[in-house]
């Protein structure tokens, strides 16, 4: 019998949503799909959004790619950029690239994104015109920018006018001729539009409203614009801005169903079930698309739909724009104006300060939101918008902002992130909220914008919401760790990496000597650091450091977990989950000699004994002990559980003994401490039964050997396992999770699990340390047994044998 | 007032650690700082009864290992932004020997 064999999956276009599908589609089934990707750009995937601020001189190229190159290599997908495909035969189910190169898929996923719209204007195909759409537009127009020429932007909406100040940025004397009346007039109303007008002239642009384009002049290259009133515009670079036009022309060449975009349904499909399709390339429900946060949906759909979930279904989210221009602040959302008598407007207008905000209600919800100046409030409004909330309460006060609306606030001015809820959406385009940032700064003690990014993607697409992120982590950290954001606690400025650094340098070995050496604020340290000291100490000298009981949470002081009612639980080891009817019969008996009141199968295949008395302890385990049963560490900062199927020896797909394995990844692994808890899996066929891809290390076994996957987490917040690699034998999975479990054993912050640590460090880390440096991961695993010898020893036995017999004693009773 | 009673030798806890007393209005912890002084407040964190005895000590703070409130073993007062206040016990240290008050507790800062 065979692993099942993988499907090839191959992609048209190497952009944005087609990019972020198959991100989502690694992170839900990384083992379904070889992948293949077509990009017409020479570029691996960038953030097209970028290109205005690489236009304006804030970024270069390199800041803006998003997959490197050696990420595709990682994931093992296959890139040919520069190589459009030209051809697609939905009947043979093979695409044709420019190259020659065929390829067979059994999935096809076009992201092939839009073309500008280019009008059909004598001139238009004269050197010194371009669109701005890609690395190769944003080039010419540098190259221009160069030689000091002058600029002519075609379109004054969103991406003309960043386009206009990008080149005004570089030097280049401006205009904008611009069809309408007013700027940007789809996201804004006629007076905020004039407001960014009277601003963009102060910054030295020049305008020529209600101006309609006849054609671009020129003998040899593009001298300038001549207009249908007679005007004309002197310009050497003649930028086109006025639209874009979804790219359906291979989509409708194979014959698929295509209207303005090509059509999908709610699951991406296109009208051939083997196609699937992406971004702004596609209709959906009649819609077409032009900005990132609707695609980021898709993508997340689509590889739902990829992965095999028939329920997932793409609904189009609320969308708001902002202008990126720096220093100018735009917002709006929803509807410009009221549209008949049942709406409302409510307008504020500070023109010496240049501010103006409307906010169209009706039925006492808000339906729209525009502003200019002061965008502070913007992200609030959107999510009243979104939520169709009742504003009749705060509507006479609604538009000073939310810090005004809600009396009990006050506000501090600038953007009050205090006042802002917690579900209140900060980052639009990936849709991430405050509450999800503050939370990602706590648990996972971020420090800085660049950490927020990573962990929570907010301000990651087009950094509009960076001042807003950076201003929550200055609340968040500020209040939480009293501005020592970087210190492992308030007892040292010192991060855990340095004090780790420092405990092996300067071979520190007890607490003492780490907080005298390094000059701790307090003597005896905090709840905070001795903790987090303590196990530092005992991974860098495991045959010398005696551990501090005293500096450990009371449920690793006492191996029972503490219940919220002062007593405790109690869970013995199953190997691997498995279990004999005599430690059944031992487990029984205790619970009935102790009366138990709570038995339960754990979520990690074990057993549950709950609400044992402290005083209890030490006779419940000597019972458990005598029938072989020892410390589940079910309350260790450790190794916890290693699930397991029944594989080869009973299931009729198993195509390795994954119960065995597991067994013996539990019995290398138990009584180790790490600096979060850690939990095994291993299945026994890509079925995935023992849910291997959601543990800190995984193991899948194929009829070739066993995948080794690592970083999952199944707790608070869900992250599938990375891919580390493929291996032939048993023994070879023990050494490299023993290695895999050292390095983070050593290199991971205390309280950091496996899944914020690989996302933190990055897989290339991982896979260089175990994949490519044989000789490191070997003298890792060394490490581990190392230390292991003195670890793998059975608390709960030595506690019947009287070790810290005062814990479990009252000191007196007195009347 | 000559109510002392005498409860055990401050060997008995350990450094940054704590033992309970069970006595007749409930039961009470007693800390043992890292520098030998000794605190006594009844073993029930202000915030949902969790058993301080149980939590980390340092300096003059103990951790409630349920929700991580910190309580003063001085006052028995939570440290802010918690608000709350679990009863201290007057304790004394006499030679190694420690000594609680039970019949006239210290009073409540305040609640
Ligand atoms: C007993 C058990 C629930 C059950 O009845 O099934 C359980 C009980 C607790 N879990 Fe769990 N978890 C149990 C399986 C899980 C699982 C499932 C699994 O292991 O396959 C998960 C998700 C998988 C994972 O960890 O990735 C899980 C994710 C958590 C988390 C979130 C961790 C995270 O990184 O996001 C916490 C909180 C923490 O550790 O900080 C947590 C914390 C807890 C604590 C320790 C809460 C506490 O601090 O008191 C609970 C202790 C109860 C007790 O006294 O026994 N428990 N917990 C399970 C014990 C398994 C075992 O045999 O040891
Ligand atoms: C300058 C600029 C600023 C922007 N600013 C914002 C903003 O602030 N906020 C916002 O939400 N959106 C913004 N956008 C829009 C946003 O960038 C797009 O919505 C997004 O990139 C669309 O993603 P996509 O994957 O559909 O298309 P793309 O990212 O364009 O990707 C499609 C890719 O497919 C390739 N391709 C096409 N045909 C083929 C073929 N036959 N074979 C192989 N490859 C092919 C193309 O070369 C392209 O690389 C901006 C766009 C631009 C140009
Ligand atoms: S999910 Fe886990 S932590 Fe939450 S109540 Fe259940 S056992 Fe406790
Ligand atoms: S019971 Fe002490 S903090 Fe909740």
């Amino acid at each position: 019998m065979n692993a099942i064999p993988r499907q090839k999956l191959v992609v048209i276009g190497n952009g944005m949503a087609g990019m972020r599908t198959v991100e989502e589609l690694l992170k839900l089934a990384p083992a379904r799909f070889d992948i293949t990707v077509f990009g017409a750009e020479p570029h691996p995937n960038y953030n097209r959004i970028m290109l205005s601020s690489v236009l304006a001189g804030e970024k270069q190229v390199d800041d803006i790619i998003i997959n490197t190159l050696d990420w595709y290599r990682d994931n093992g997908i296959t890139l040919h950029t520069g190589n459009p495909v030209m051809s697609m035969d939905p009947a043979a189910k093979t695409v044709t690239a420019a190259s020659g190169l065929v390829v067979p898929y059994d999935r096809l996923l076009l992201a092939t994104g839009s073309k500008p719209l280019m009008p059909p204007l004598p001139g238009l195909d004269l050197p010194g015109v371009v669109a701005f759409r890609d690395i190769a537009d944003v080039e010419k127009m540098l190259d221009a920018a160069d030689k000091k020429q002058r600029a002519v932007v075609i379109g004054g909406g969103l991406l003309g006018l960043e386009a206009a100040w990008g080149l005004r940025r570089r030097g280049m004397p401006t205009a904008v001729v611009h069809l309408m009346d007013t700027l940007m007039e789809r996201q804004l109303d006629v007076e905020a539009g004039h407001l960014l007008q009277k601003d963009l002239t102060e910054r030295g642009l020049h305008f020529f409203m209600g101006g309609q384009t006849e054609e671009v002049v020129g003998t040899s290259r593009a001298e300038g614009l001549k207009l249908t009133d007679g005007r004309t515009v002197p310009a050497d670079l003649v930028v086109v801005a006025i639209g874009i036009r979804p790219n359906v022309d291979l989509a409708k060449s194979a014959g698929l169903d295509v209207n303005r975009g090509i059509v999908v349904g709610d699951d991406m499909k296109t009208s051939d079930d083997a196609v699937y399709s992406v971004g702004e390339c596609v209709e959906h429900r009649g819609q077409v698309f032009g900005l990132v946060a609707p695609l980021w949906e898709q993508a997340k759909v689509c590889a739902a739909s990829l992965a095999g979930d028939p329920d997932a279904i793409y609904v189009t989210p609320a969308l708001s724009t902002r202008l990126k221009i720096t220093g100018i602040d735009v917002f709006s959302a929803g509807q410009l104006a009221a549209q008949d008598e049942a709406d409302e407007e409510l307008i504020y207008r500070d023109s010496a300060k240049g501010i103006y905000k409307k906010l169209v209600l009706r039925d006492s919800k808000v339906v729209g939101a525009v502003m200019y100046g002061d965008v502070a409030d913007g992200a609030w409004y959107f999510q009243l918008i979104r939520e169709k909330a009742d504003v009749a309460e705060m509507r006479d006060r609604m538009i000073f902002g939310q810090a005004y609306a809600d009396v009990s606030c006050k506000g501090k001015g600038g953007v009050d992130v205090a006042a802002m809820s917690d579900d209140a959406q900060v980052c639009g385009c990936n849709g991430v909220s405050k509450g999800a940032i503050v939370k990602a700064i706590t648990e996972k003690g971020l420090t800085s914008l660049d950490e927020v990014k990573a962990h929570t993607k907010a301000s990651a697409s087009c950094g509009q919401c960076a001042s807003v992120v950076q201003a929550i982590l200055a609340h968040t950290t500020g209040e939480v760790v009293e501005a020592k954001a970087a210190g492992m606690c308030g007892c040292t400025d010192l991060s855990h990496d340095a004090v780790r650094h420092e405990i092996i340098a300067q071979k520190l070995k007890t607490m003492d000597a780490v907080r005298g050496a390094l000059g701790w604020h307090n003597h005896d340290g905090c709840a905070k650091c001795r903790p987090a000291l303590n196990y530092y100490l005992l991974c860098a000298w495991p045959a010398e450091y005696v551990d501090d009981g005293q500096s450990r949470f009371i449920n690793e002081r006492v191996h029972a977990n503490i219940q919220k009612d002062g007593t405790y639980s109690v869970i013995p080891r199953m190997w691997g989950g498995l279990t004999t009817p005599s430690e059944l019969r031992a487990i029984a008996d205790v619970a009935d000699k102790f009366k138990i009141p709570t038995v339960k199968v754990t979520g990690g295949q074990r057993i549950d004994l709950l609400g044992v008395k402290k005083e209890q302890l030490p006779e419940v385990w000597a019972d458990l002990n005598k029938a072989g049963l020892v410390s589940g560490h079910g309350y260790a900062k450790g190794l916890r559980t290693v699930k397991t199927c029944v594989g080869s020896e009973w299931c009729r797909f198993g195509t390795q003994d994954s119960t065995g394995l597991g067994v013996k990844l539990e019995k290398l692994m138990w009584g180790s401490w790490t600096p979060h808890k850690v939990k095994l899996a291993v299945s026994g066929c890509p079925r995935n039964c023992a849910e291997a891809s959601i543990k800190d290390i995984g193991i899948i076994c194929v009829e070739a050997g066993y995948d080794i996957l690592v970083g999952g987490n199944g707790g608070i917040e869900l992250r599938g396992t990375d891919y580390l690699t493929r291996v032939a034998t048993e023994d070879e999975v023990l050494e490299y999770s023993g290695a895999i479990m050292q390095i983070y054993r050593e290199e991971a912050r205390y309280l950091e699990r496996t899944a914020p640590w690989v996302e933190r460090v990055g897989m290339d880390y991982v896979k260089k340390r175990i994949l490519d440096d044989e000789s490191g991961r070997k003298a890792a695993y060394a490490r581990f047994l190392h230390s292991q010898k003195y670890a793998q020893i059975d608390p709960w036995a030595e506690r019947v044998a009287g070790v810290d017999a005062h814990q479990f004693k009252t000191l007196a009773e007195v009347e | 007032m000559n109510d002392w009673i005498k409860i055990g030798r401050l060997s008995d806890i350990p450094r940054l650690g704590a033992r309970t007393v069970e006595t007749a209005q409930g039961q009470v912890a007693v800390f043992r700082t890292q520098d030998d002084e000794v605190f006594a407040l009844f073993n029930r964190c202000p915030h949902k009864g969790g058993p301080l005895s149980e939590g980390i000590v340092s300096g003059r703070v103990v951790v409630c290992p349920l929700h991580n409130w910190t309580i003063d073993l001085v006052t028995g007062e939570a440290t802010a932004p918690d608000e709350g206040c679990t009863r201290p016990v007057v304790v004394k240290l006499v030679d190694g020997d420690i000594f609680l008050e039970l019949a006239v507790s210290k009073k409540v800062a305040h609640g």
